[in-house]
């Protein structure tokens, strides 16, 4: 791979882990707090996984810089400071009820798996190996998200309505996923990696028929959040703090 | 005197390495559940390649230290434990004698599925207490990143089985 694909790509990857982690960071709060005891392990299970995946990208992007990868994952998650994140907002916005969770974990999976799907077929074949691998268990989570969005779209009437206030206030940070993320154009036009614009396409025609089959409307008027992967809400910096503080007491610290 | 390490055979390795638990489901080894890639000498070291099962296995790093453990007490002095990502790992890795211990164990082992995974989760399990396929599906997660659980009607007590990956 050229030299600045490499550079690219590494940037690309840390977005996507970024995404991931502070995804699974949220999911974790849910772990003692769930409604039932089953959705306690669910949402466990799904912050590890998001976290894993992160990890994995990490990895990827450690690789491709010529980083140790068995120290690099843990200085981008624990010592850089919340403007240098590049997640979405639609990620890092707190946990909300858990009709607002588990709807995000929604829209979060299903754009992924159509991501994982494309990348998947990378020309970049360690990218395309990786994908695979966090696709086939993506495959749980959007049937475990997708049943929840079901049931409780259609329950009763606090359900349903949870659900709807849930969507309108998530809709116009999902319109995100739309954007290229750092270093696309160019990894794209070289095969590397798909165009966010083309997926969103497709996921924007999956999940409105989705949610109208769960009896939710979602709000196609619905004004655009900031595209930009560079501006956070003032939620991120404290879930940095949060996440790093540990880590931060003692640098130097093995574990 | 300087320590000389024990050139083990290949055939050696493999057979200690049959002897190293899953941390999580110790009834199983290493090798029967399909994790272990390669081993091959580099000068005085040992390299053992592995693919981890799930990409958040909490026990990858018990997994790493007991193959290097396991090799030291045979007489290796240098031992470096490598993680391969592809090909990913997956469930049809995983050899039959690992699977009838899991059942024995009461954890029903994964379905095969020749690639479709998909596919797989819409067919019946069966309780690996009683055989039963009245059962049910109660949570796409369980206990561990591999797992999921299941309750069976006619016994009335629930399970868990390895997810098909």
């Amino acid at each position: 791979m050229e030299r600045a694909h490499q550079y690219a790509l590494s940037g690309y990857l840390i977005a996507l882990a970024d995404d991931e982690l502070v995804l699974g960071h949220r999911d974790s709060e849910w772990t003692g707090h769930a409604p039932i005891l089953e959705e306690d392990i669910a949402f466990a299970n799904l912050a590890l996984d998001e976290i894993g995946h992160a990890k994995l990208w990490y990895e990827l992007a450690a690789d491709l810089l010529g980083e140790d990868k068995t120290t690099y994952p843990d200085r981008l998650v624990y010592f850089r400071d919340a403007a240098q994140f590049r997640n979405l907002q639609l990620v890092e916005l707190p946990k909300g009820d858990w009709a607002y969770s588990t709807l995000r974990q929604y829209l979060f999976d299903a754009f992924e798996a159509l991501r994982l799907e494309a990348l998947s077929q990378s020309s970049y074949t360690p990218l395309a190996d990786v994908a695979a691998r966090i696709r086939t268990e993506e495959l749980y989570h959007l049937r475990h998200s997708q049943a929840w969005v079901l049931r409780l779209g259609l329950g009763t009437q606090e359900s349903g309505g949870r659900m709807q206030a849930a969507l309108d206030a998530l809709w116009p940070y999902a319109q995100a996923l739309a954007a290229p993320l750092p270093g696309e154009r160019d990894l794209h036009a070289a095969g590397i990696v798909p165009s966010s614009a083309d997926l969103f396409e497709r996921w924007s025609g999956e999940v409105t028929q989705f949610l109208a089959k769960s009896g939710l409307q979602a709000n196609l008027q619905s004004p655009v959040s900031d595209f930009d992967r560079r501006t956070h809400s003032p939620h991120l910096p404290a879930l940095i703090e949060d996440l790093q503080s540990v880590a931060r007491l003692d640098p130097e610290a093995t574990w | 005197m300087m320590r000389v390490t024990a050139r083990l055979s290949d055939a050696e390795i493999w057979a200690a390495l049959s002897e190293v638990p899953d941390p999580e489901m110790p009834i199983v080894n290493l090798v029967e559940l399909g994790i272990v890639r390669a081993v091959a000498w580099a000068d005085d070291t040992l390299a053992v390649t592995i693919t981890p099962t799930f990409a958040a296995c909490p026990a990858y790093a018990v997994i790493d230290d007991s193959i290097r453990q396991r090799l030291q007490a045979a007489g290796v002095l240098d031992v470096e434990v490598r993680v391969q990502h592809s090909p990913a790992w997956s469930t049809e890795w995983m050899a039959d004698a690992a699977r009838s211990k899991l059942q024995a164990a009461g954890l029903a082992p994964p379905p095969r599925h020749q690639g479709d995974v998909l596919q797989v989760l819409l067919e019946p399990v069966a309780c690996p207490r009683c055989g039963s396929y009245n059962t049910s599906l109660c949570n796409n997660f369980g206990t561990t990143p591999c797992r999921m659980i299941y309750t069976c009607i006619d016994c009335k007590e629930p399970f868990e089985m390895f997810k098909p990956l």
